[in-house]
C-alpha cells in the first residue's frame, strides 16, 4: 500500500517535471512572435463560468526586454516539417524537440487564468504531419477550454497556413482571434528564405476567416443568438530586417492587409538572429528594434490620425528617417501646411502638429469651447511644445517668426530632445503606453 | 473670519455629508479635513459631521447631474487617492460645477478641475495596475489568497472586476496597508478584516497554509516568465518603468526560486 503511494507520488513528481521541460521548450519556441494583444473581444463571463473576455486586455507582467505580458504564449509542438530560413524551430535546426499533449495545455491555461497570471491563451504551433493534422489539435485545446471548462478568457490561435476551411470555421467559433504569420513582407523574400511555402497558402486561411466574419455580422442582425466568430478578428505578423526589404515596401504589403482582409493589427517584429545561414543577417548584428519603432508610429499614424501610407513613404522617401518620428519628418517636408492655429484648426489639421497625440488633440477640442488657449494652457494640457511650437501658433503673440528651413527645425528639435529620443530606441511599447 | 474646519468620518458618505453642510450654511472660508489625517488650523473653529447617507445622496445626486459620468467617477477616484488636502480641491470643482451650466469636468484649464483629472487619472493607473499585478495563491481551503500594498485605496475600484472574471472560485483580496479586504464566496463580495499569525511573511508561500499544486503552478509560472524573455532585446530601464519595483514582493515571477 505504502508503495503504491510512493510510487504514485514519484510519477506525479516525474509528470511535473516532463510538463516543466516541455514548458521552457515551448514558451522559449513561441517568444519571437510579437502579438500579445488580448483586447477587442466581447467575450462575457457567462453561467458563472471562469473568466471573461470584455473590454481592454491586461498586461499582467513584462518581460525584462519590456514587452507585455498577457498571454500565455506557446507552441503546441516544436517539431516540424518545413524549414524555413528565419525560424528557430525549422527542421534542420539542432534543437530540442516537444510536444505538449492536448490536456496539458488545457491544465496549464486554467491554473494560470485563476491565479491572474494571464487573460488567456496564444497558442501557435510547428507544422507536424499536415496543415490539417496540426490545426486540427489546436482546435481540440480551444474547443475543451471553452466547453469543458466553461472558459471564458482570451484565446488567440495560430491560423496554419494551407488548413481546411472546415478546421477554420470551427476555430473561428471558439477562438477570439486568429492570425497568420505572413513573416517576409515580399514574394521574393518568401521565395528566398522559405522555398516549400507560397503565399496562397498564408491567404487562404485569412480569406476564410475574413468571410466568415462577414457572415457572421450579417447572421447576427437577423438571429441575435449566432454564435460568435472571431470576435476580435485577425492579425498577422512581418518580420523585419531579414530579407532586405524598404519600409516603402513593408507599410504598402501592411496597408494592402489592413485594406483587403479587414485585419486588426499588423505586428513588426525585428529580426533577433538566430541562425549562421549566410542569406539572413548573421548572429550577434543588432536587433533592429529602432526601425521596428518607426513602423509601429507609421502603422498608427494610418490607422488613427488620418493619414495616408503614401503621404509618408512612396517613391521618393522609401525609408524612414530614425532620428525623428514618421509624423515630425512628414511635417519638415510639408512646411507650407504650418503654423496651425490651434483655436480654430480642425480635428485632421490638430492631429498633424507633431507632438500632439490624439489625447491632447481631443483636450484641445474641448478646451477651447471655454477660452483661447495660450501655450500655458497647452502645457497643462501635455502637449509636447519641444516639437510642436514650430508648428503652430495659439492665443499669445509670442511665436516662432523667423523663417527658418526643415533641417533649421529639425536641429533646434533634436538639441532639446535628447530623453525623448532614447525612450523611443527603446522599443515599440513606449508607442502603447 | 474664522475659517469653519470641517471633521468628516473618512468615508465618501461622510465627505458628501460635509459638503452638504457647506452649502447648508452657505459657507466660504471652510476645510473639510478626514478625522484621522486632520491637521490642527491655529485659529479655526472645528466642527465634527455626521454622516448621513440621505444628504450624502442629495449632493451627489445634484453632482452627477452636472457633470458627465466621467467627471462624476473623476471625483470619486480622486476622493480615493486620500491625498492630504483633496477635500479641498474637491469641494472647489463641486462649487464650480454648480456654478456652471454645464461640462465643468471638460475645462482642464480651471485648477481644480486639472488637479482633480490628475488624481483620478492617478488613482485610475493604480486600480488597473492592481488588476493586473494582483497574485492570487491556492490555501489549503481552496482559497485563492492575494495580498496587496497598494499606493491608494483602490480595493473599492477592482471588486466588479474580480467578481465577473472570477466567479467560479472563491477568493480574498487583502489590503495589508489599510488592514481590509475583499471575499468573495461564489455568491457575494463583502468587506473583511482578518487577524493574521504573528509574524506572517505575506511575501512567502508557507506550505502550512498554501495548497501543495501551489508550488508548482507558481513554479511553472516562473520558469515561462523566464523563457519567454528575448536576452538580446533586454531593457531593464523599460521593464522597472512598467513594472516598478514597489511591486515586486507581491508578483510570483519575481519571487526568488
Ligand atoms: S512552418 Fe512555421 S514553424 Fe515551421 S519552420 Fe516555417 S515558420 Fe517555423
Amino acid at each position: 500500500m505504502i508503495q503504491k503511494i510512493l510510487k504514485k507520488k514519484e510519477e506525479k513528481e516525474l509528470s511535473f517535471q516532463r510538463t516543466q521541460e516541455k514548458l521552457k521548450i515551448l514558451a522559449d519556441a513561441a517568444k519571437y512572435d510579437v502579438s500579445c494583444s488580448s483586447s477587442g473581444s466581447k467575450r462575457a463571463n457567462t453561467n458563472k463560468g471562469l473568466g471573461d473576455a470584455t473590454g481592454m486586455g491586461i498586461c499582467h507582467s513584462y518581460t525584462e526586454d519590456g514587452r507585455c505580458v498577457s498571454l500565455l504564449k506557446i507552441l503546441l509542438t516544436n517539431y516540424c516539417i518545413f524549414d524555413c530560413a528565419y525560424c528557430v524551430t525549422r527542421k534542420s535546426n539542432d534543437i530540442k524537440r516537444a510536444a505538449f499533449k492536448v490536456q496539458e495545455v488545457v491544465d496549464l491555461t486554467i491554473n494560470f487564468y485563476r491565479r491572474n497570471y494571464i487573460e488567456g491563451l496564444f497558442l501557435s504551433s510547428g507544422i507536424f504531419k499536415s496543415a490539417d493534422y496540426t490545426m486540427e489539435r489546436l482546435v481540440a485545446v480551444a474547443k475543451k477550454l471553452r466547453l469543458e471548462e466553461n472558459f471564458n478568457g482570451y484565446i488567440h490561435l495560430k491560423s496554419i497556413p494551407g488548413a481546411s476551411d472546415e478546421l477554420m470555421r470551427e476555430a473561428g467559433l471558439y477562438a477570439d482571434r486568429l492570425s497568420v504569420n505572413i513573416e517576409i513582407p515580399t514574394e521574393a523574400g518568401l521565395k528566398k528564405l522559405a522555398p516549400d511555402k507560397n503565399r496562397e497558402d498564408f491567404i487562404k486561411p485569412m480569406v476564410k476567416v475574413k468571410n466568415e466574419i462577414i457572415q457572421y455580422k450579417a447572421e447576427k442582425k437577423i438571429i441575435k443568438t449566432t454564435p460568435k466568430f472571431a470576435p476580435a478578428g485577425q492579425s498577422t505578423q512581418m518580420i523585419i530586417g531579414a530579407s532586405g526589404e524598404n519600409d516603402f515596401q513593408i507599410m504598402q504589403t501592411s496597408n494592402h492587409f489592413y485594406k483587403n482582409y479587414n485585419l486588426k493589427r499588423v505586428y513588426y517584429s525585428g529580426y533577433v538572429p538566430i541562425s549562421y545561414d549566410n542569406r539572413l543577417p548573421q548572429i550577434g548584428s543588432a536587433v533592429p528594434m529602432l526601425r521596428e519603432n518607426r513602423l509601429y508610429q507609421t502603422d498608427w499614424l494610418m490607422r488613427f490620425y488620418g493619414f495616408d501610407v503614401s503621404e509618408i513613404l512612396n517613391q521618393q522617401h522609401q525609408n524612414l528617417d530614425l532620428d525623428v518620428d514618421p509624423k515630425l519628418s512628414w511635417a519638415l517636408r510639408n512646411l507650407h501646411e504650418f503654423p496651425v492655429d490651434v483655436n480654430t484648426a480642425d480635428k485632421r489639421m490638430l492631429a498633424r502638429i507633431p507632438g500632439l497625440g490624439m489625447k491632447s488633440v481631443y483636450k484641445i477640442l474641448n478646451a477651447r469651447r471655454f477660452r483661447r488657449l495660450n501655450w500655458e494652457h497647452l502645457k497643462k494640457i501635455g502637449v509636447a511644445l519641444n516639437r510642436a511650437q514650430y508648428f503652430m501658433v495659439c492665443d499669445s503673440n509670442q511665436f516662432e517668426k523667423r523663417d527658418l528651413t526643415p533641417e533649421k527645425i529639425k536641429g533646434l528639435i533634436l538639441q532639446n530632445s535628447n530623453s525623448k529620443y532614447q525612450k523611443t530606441l527603446s522599443n515599440q511599447l513606449s508607442l502603447f503606453s | 473670519m474664522i475659517a469653519k474646519n470641517l471633521i468628516y468620518d473618512g468615508t465618501f458618505d461622510g465627505f458628501l455629508s460635509a459638503v452638504f453642510y457647506v452649502f447648508e450654511h452657505k459657507l466660504k472660508q471652510v476645510r473639510i479635513q478626514n478625522e484621522f489625517t486632520m491637521q490642527q488650523g491655529l485659529f479655526s473653529d472645528n466642527e465634527t459631521i455626521v454622516t448621513e447617507e440621505v444628504k450624502a445622496n442629495r449632493v451627489w445626486k445634484g453632482v452627477k447631474s452636472k457633470l458627465s459620468s466621467k467627471g462624476s467617477y473623476q471625483l470619486y477616484y480622486a476622493f480615493l487617492s486620500e491625498q492630504i488636502g483633496v477635500e479641498d480641491f474637491l469641494l472647489d470643482y463641486m462649487r464650480y460645477a454648480f456654478e456652471k451650466k454645464s461640462n465643468a469636468d471638460k475645462d482642464y484649464s480651471h485648477p481644480s478641475v486639472l488637479k482633480i483629472a490628475q488624481l483620478a487619472k492617478s488613482v485610475g493607473r493604480e486600480k488597473h495596475r492592481m488588476e493586473a499585478f494582483v497574485r492570487f495563491r491556492l490555501t489549503k481551503d481552496d482559497i485563492y489568497f492575494a495580498s496587496i500594498e497598494p499606493d491608494f485605496n483602490v480595493l473599492p475600484l477592482i471588486e466588479k472586476h474580480f467578481k465577473r472574471r472570477y466567479a467560479d472560485q472563491k477568493w480574498v483580496i487583502y489590503d495589508i496597508k489599510r488592514g481590509y479586504g475583499l471575499f468573495y464566496d461564489l455568491d457575494h463580495v463583502e468587506i473583511i478584516n482578518m487577524d493574521f499569525p504573528a509574524g506572517f511573511d505575506f511575501t512567502k508561500t508557507e506550505s502550512e497554509f498554501f495548497a501543495t499544486q501551489e508550488f508548482e503552478f507558481q513554479k511553472l509560472w516562473q520558469d515561462y516568465f523566464k523563457a519567454t524573455n528575448i536576452e538580446s532585446r533586454k531593457n531593464m530601464k523599460l521593464h522597472i518603468r512598467h513594472v516598478p519595483k514597489r511591486y515586486w514582493k507581491y508578483l510570483s515571477e519575481k519571487q526568488p526560486n
